[in-house]
């Protein structure tokens, strides 16, 4: 690809830039942790990424370092139309970025991913969960938490129980194997 | 039986108009399920479908429920549209606890009646966990004309209560 843009990052965060992968016109860039808010805050005020489109993460459960945040960004103003999507690894107990001073719409997405992977964000104002309640005690969309959920009371607040799930989501892992290994009988998680 | 009641004698209909002798029980359930007003729980897409049946097409207002204040000191009949997640869970049983007796839940599709398809960590499933729920009405979501079979039902089972019982206790067994 030969955006502009691609080249000035490139000179400036040569070293730091571990992956670059490019799929149908999408652009992914995998950098290192350290620098991932200068490659950002880089991103909006020289490249023109003035949208950001989404904060994503992933949970890599087994494999060191665990998380995984993902960011979309976008240029929108001039009818320039760039989206570079930026990932960089965040090992468990250290805390990653925040860009809500970039741009201030990050504030939600991030408490979104505090309230459901657990990732803590330095420079983060307003460090409250946002879907479940203050006090639930799990992180839901950990890889190692049960989609039914576990019990959990506060008073006064709310509560929850486990759902009845007649053993387990029944998802299909790609494979080309036979169906008796295609679909386990229960990928139940208590 | 019929000498303990008093006969009124000489009685002209048209000279003293419409009367009626009935039981109170029959009086009571007839004006209880005949002005049905709901306090609409509508949550999610059920919602929808409760305004449809609230609305000129399907109109819930034949069967006198037309009012749907969100008052619940001032209605009946709390119809439970969507799904219930357990962080909205206490609130919908305050508003509940707010109406005053008599009144009714019509647990309103899939959702409100047993968690429907969301078997979740955040939803709770089926919200007689929570509230005691007269009638369930199935889909996702149900035509306005389930929910209306839905209120008919709920008519018929309150024509079959015994309300006159609680008003007029004596003090034997009050």
């Amino acid at each position: 690809m030969d955006a502009p843009f691609l080249q000035a990052i490139t000179t400036r965060f040569g070293s730091a830039i571990l992956k670059q992968t490019e799929f149908r016109d999408e652009l992914t860039l995998q950098i290192a942790g350290d620098i991932a808010l200068d490659f950002l805050a880089f991103c909006r005020d020289e490249c023109g990424f003035d949208y950001l489109l989404d904060i994503s993460s992933l949970d890599n459960f087994g494999i060191e370092p665990r998380w995984e945040m993902v960011y979309e960004l976008y240029a929108l103003s001039n009818g320039a139309h760039h989206h570079l999507r930026v990932k960089y690894t965040v090992a468990e107990n250290t805390k990653a970025a925040s860009v809500s001073d970039l741009w201030p719409t990050a504030g939600w997405h991030e408490r979104e991913i505090y309230d459901m992977m657990g990732i803590e964000f330095s420079g983060l104002a307003d460090h409250r969960r946002i879907l479940m309640w203050e006090g639930y005690p799990y992180f839901p969309l950990r890889k190692d938490f049960p989609l039914a959920g576990r019990p959990s009371e506060m008073p006064d607040v709310a509560f929850t129980d486990r759902a009845p799930l007649a053993g387990g989501p029944f998802v299909t892992s790609p494979t080309s194997a036979t169906t008796v290994d295609r679909e386990p009988r229960s990928r139940e998680i208590l | 039986m019929s000498d303990s009641i008093p006969q009124h004698a000489a009685y002209d209909s048209k000279i003293e108009g419409n009367i009626i002798f009935t039981k109170a029980d029959s009086a009571i359930n007839w004006m209880r399920k005949n002005s049905l007003w709901p306090m609409p729980m509508g949550l999610a897409c059920c919602a929808i479908e409760l305004m449809g049946a609230g609305a000129s097409r399907f109109d819930i207002a034949r069967f006198g429920a037309e009012v749907m204040r969100f008052s619940p000191r001032q209605s009946d009949v709390m119809i439970v549209a969507g799904t219930v997640t357990y962080k909205m869970a206490l609130a919908v049983k305050r508003v509940w606890d707010q109406m005053p007796e008599p009144k009714w839940c019509i647990a309103m599709g899939a959702c409100a009646s047993s968690g429907g398809m969301y078997r979740s960590y955040a939803v709770l499933q089926g919200i007689d966990n929570l509230i005691p729920v007269d009638v369930y009405v199935s889909g996702c979501p149900p035509r306005p004309e389930a929910l209306l079979e839905g209120l008919m039902r709920l008519q018929d089972k309150i024509s079959k209560e015994e309300s006159a019982r609680a008003h007029f206790q004596t003090t034997a067994t009050a």
